[in-house]
């Protein structure tokens, strides 16, 4: 029983890192090709090489602190923060999946870091490159903080989440080296809709067990939460894909 | 002094570009979801574990639906 509540609370925890991270990742990659491909790719790296000290120095100094917060209240915290940004992905997912957002295009993005780049000169040591790359690194990676922080500090799995993402980050870096351009063919919405759904279950549980609530099944709740969400963000989008633009019935 | 100032900006308006934004009706809504479910837990464990989940469904149809109306 207790092995069973382990394997479904780590694998949820795994699932949702991975793919927040993969998200992320595909984004910043993105940016740093462009920058990459553009305008050299000595400063591109310098970038990504210092945004990602910083994001591990974040990790590194709010992992340890956070662990020292009573459990309780963590979850409390945690769960919080967890629910309004999972909703937020979730609402953003299912407005592209209905059609009233554009969806995310990787080519779009890729296009206009180019064609800007592009316009400005080229010095030998190139700090625009440099600058763009770090903010597409540190921009996107700081999300991929705050889920490895929040879903592995209140499951007290920390190190778990964090070599998930990093384990994430090296094979996104990879295929997209493979791929180099071809980055839109990821199923980037889908991908986003998922995170929502698993950032949304485990915020409820958290919030649930940081009021004091036990629930039925223990970790094995989170399964049940996942199966509802993903059941009601379904029927949310076949409903808003009936419903005419500007919304007027 | 003004680096400290410019630090502790920076990192409030990061939260609060990062939990309200361009929603706040869903900060608004989970706070005070949160707020209810703590007042009303006593005794109501049962009825908050299948409560809690249809409500925040409920919070997120009314966010879509308010971003649908104002396209």
């Amino acid at each position: 029983m207790i092995l069973g509540s382990i394997t479904t609370s780590s694998s949820v925890l795994v699932l949702a890192v991975f793919l927040a991270t993969a998200v992320e990742m595909v984004e910043a990659l993105t940016i740093v090709v462009a920058v990459g491909h553009t305008r050299g790719w000595r400063s591109a790296f310098e970038g990504v090489g210092l945004a990602l000290l910083a994001l591990t120095a974040l990790v590194g100094g709010f992992g340890p602190a956070l662990l020292r917060i009573p459990i309780n209240n963590l979850r409390l915290i945690v769960g919080s923060v967890l629910l309004i940004f999972g909703l937020q992905w979730l609402r953003k997912a299912i407005l592209r999946s209905s059609g009233f957002k554009a969806k995310h295009d990787e080519d779009a993005i890729f296009a206009e870091t180019v064609a800007a780049l592009s316009q400005a000169g080229k010095p030998q040591r190139d700090s625009l490159a440099f600058v763009t790359a770090f903010k597409g690194v540190f921009l996107e990676g700081l999300e991929v903080v705050i889920t490895v922080l929040t879903l592995g500090s209140s499951a007290h799995q920390l190190a778990l989440a964090s070599w998930v993402a990093v384990a994430t980050t090296l094979l996104v870096t990879i295929v997209g080296v493979l791929v180099a351009r071809q980055l839109s063919s990821v199923p980037e919405n889908a991908m986003k809709m998922t995170v929502g759904v698993l950032l949304v279950s485990y915020g409820t549980f958290w919030c649930g067990e940081g009021l004091g609530i036990r629930w039925l099944g223990a970790d094995a709740a989170l399964v049940v939460l996942a199966g509802t969400y993903f059941v009601g963000t379904w029927m949310l989008i076949l409903i808003a894909k009936n419903r005419p633009i500007g919304g007027a019935q | 002094m003004k680096v400290i100032t410019r630090v502790v900006k920076a990192f409030g308006m990061f939260w609060w570009n990062f939990l309200v934004g361009d929603t706040p009706e869903l900060f608004v809504s989970v706070v005070a979801l949160l707020a209810l479910t703590a007042l009303f837990r006593a005794g109501h464990a049962r009825v908050l574990m299948v409560a809690l989940p249809l409500v925040i469904l409920a919070v997120l149809a009314a966010s879509v639906f308010r971003a649908i109306r104002r396209r």
